[in-house]
């Protein structure tokens, strides 16, 4: 499912950032994603605070060198992964 | 040709048996049929440190579990050194021991997730099932958690006696505030193993809960994550046990014993270091029970040169001691393994309602609490 573009997304009740080894992740229950990059762009932006269209606008700047269509979708994508994992809230 | 041994990866999960203590009296319960008495639990400090270097090891989430991890009288103060120690928390209780204050002192000391237990979705069958009646309260327990703010995991475990509840549970399960729903099939090991005969469903049962479970998954994409587990005896490849022995998780039992999954102490000759005697690290690198089955050197034909050895790893050690008497062998559970027909007898018996009528044992063997004792 696509996420509304005017939907502002949180992490979900009991989904945290954290940091092991020098490695930032994303803990769930009986789960760990490893953020690094986009990703961890994208999840440091879910903060209840930011649309989904904030944040693509914000990463198509950071990654200015990058398709902003590609960008895009890629974040989109991510957020219905995350959506599905039940990690985060859209409001 | 054996490969060397590569150095060990990390482990991610610490599978902390604070206690066998435990109000009910499941059946199905993984937990070893020798249990710890109280006398000898490890104390607040010693869990305070391992749950320390845990971290430094690299592991993620920390499972308080038992027995019943409520029954410790330090549960704060555990969840509170777990969550500093920069441990995910996970709690895995009945629920029965819990009122609204207590757990709002939980989630106070750091808990990141609580899994609630359900024998069933009915109080008859959760009462025969876990010899307490305690349905009730896990429904007063999901009450409470709409109203606070964490992440809930209902974790039902299904065998032949409660198939045919599956719909009530996953109402139960959408009328409450839980964003996770584990289905878990038994896995015949401990109380299990010995109770198998009355749980293990028939062929037609198993389809139809995976049929179930998938169509459950789509419908509730996005809403709840789903999860399910089967029993292995009906697959034709066995499965990677634990992510591998020594891979990816640490158990520590109420006494302090390191082992690299529940059912371990089963297998004879294995020597388990003690948390009180030795630090995490050296126990995981170097310890004789840990190494014994990482790598490939331990591995038996058809295990040895099969291309699926790097994927399933052989399978369940326990399991090949249990049923082939062997944890070095090819886990029977395995199309492969010499034994296969050990699993074969034990389906048919299930498959069979006549034969199965006359073979089950008369009564379910009801795990005790070592509290009482």
């Amino acid at each position: 499912m696509t996420p509304d573009p005017q939907s502002h997304p949180r992490l979900a009740p009991g989904c945290r950032l954290s940091e092991n080894n020098q490695q930032q992740v994303l803990l769930m229950p009986e789960r760990a994603l490893r953020l690094n990059g986009p990703s961890l762009e994208i999840v440091q932006r879910c903060d209840g605070q930011h649309t989904v269209q904030q944040i693509v606008t914000e990463l198509q700047h950071i990654y200015a060198k990058a398709e902003p269509k590609k960008v895009e979708s890629d974040i989109l994508g991510y957020l219905a992964l995350l959506q599905e994992q039940r990690a985060l809230d859209f409001a | 040709m054996n490969s060397a041994p590569a150095a060990p990866t990390n482990p991610l999960a610490l599978i902390a048996e604070l206690t066998h203590r435990c109000p009910l009296h499941c059946v199905y319960c993984s937990n070893p049929l020798e249990l710890q008495s109280r006398a000898n639990e490890l104390d607040t400090q010693t869990w305070s440190r391992v749950f320390k270097e845990a971290a430094e090891l690299g592991v993620l989430q920390a499972d308080l579990t038992g027995g019943e991890p409520l029954a410790r009288t330090d549960i704060l103060e555990l969840i509170r050194a777990a969550r500093t120690s920069g441990l995910y928390v996970n709690l895995i209780t009945s629920g029965l021991p819990l009122d609204e204050l207590k757990l709002d002192a939980l989630l106070a000391a750091g808990l990141d997730h609580l899994q609630l237990s359900f024998q069933g979705a009915r109080e008859e069958t959760a009462a025969a099932i876990s010899g307490t009646k305690s349905h009730a309260q896990k429904l007063r327990v999901l009450q409470w958690l709409k109203t606070r703010r964490v992440a809930v995991t209902l974790n039902f475990v299904i065998h032949r006696q409660n198939l045919d509840q599956l719909p009530e549970m996953l109402a139960l399960a959408e009328s409450s505030s839980a964003t996770r729903v584990e289905f878990a099939h038994v896995q015949y090991y401990g109380w299990a193993f010995a109770n198998r005969d009355r749980l293990l469903p028939n062929r037609e049962q198993l389809q139809t809960s995976i049929d179930f479970f998938k169509s459950a998954q789509q419908r509730l994409s996005g809403k709840i994550r789903i999860e399910y587990v089967v029993p292995d005896y009906y697959a034709k490849y066995p499965k990677p046990c634990m992510g591998g022995w020594g891979r990816k998780l640490m158990l520590i039992t109420p006494t302090g014993e390191a082992l690299p999954c529940h059912a371990a102490q089963i297998i004879p000759g294995l020597k388990f270091e003690n948390v009180k005697d030795r630090g995490l690290r050296e126990i995981w690198e170097m310890s004789e029970a840990f190494e014994k089955f990482r790598g490939e050197h331990w591995m038996q034909e058809p295990c040895k040169s099969c291309d699926r050895r790097t994927q399933d790893f052989g399978g369940c050690r326990c399991q090949a001691l249990l049923l082939a008497g062997d944890a070095a062998a090819t886990d029977p559970v395995c199309s492969l393994a010499p034994t296969r027909e050990k699993i074969d007898a034990i389906l048919a018996v299930a498959n069979n309602p006549a034969a199965a009528s006359s073979l089950i044992p008369p009564d379910w063997l009801y795990r005790p609490n070592p509290a009482s004792q």
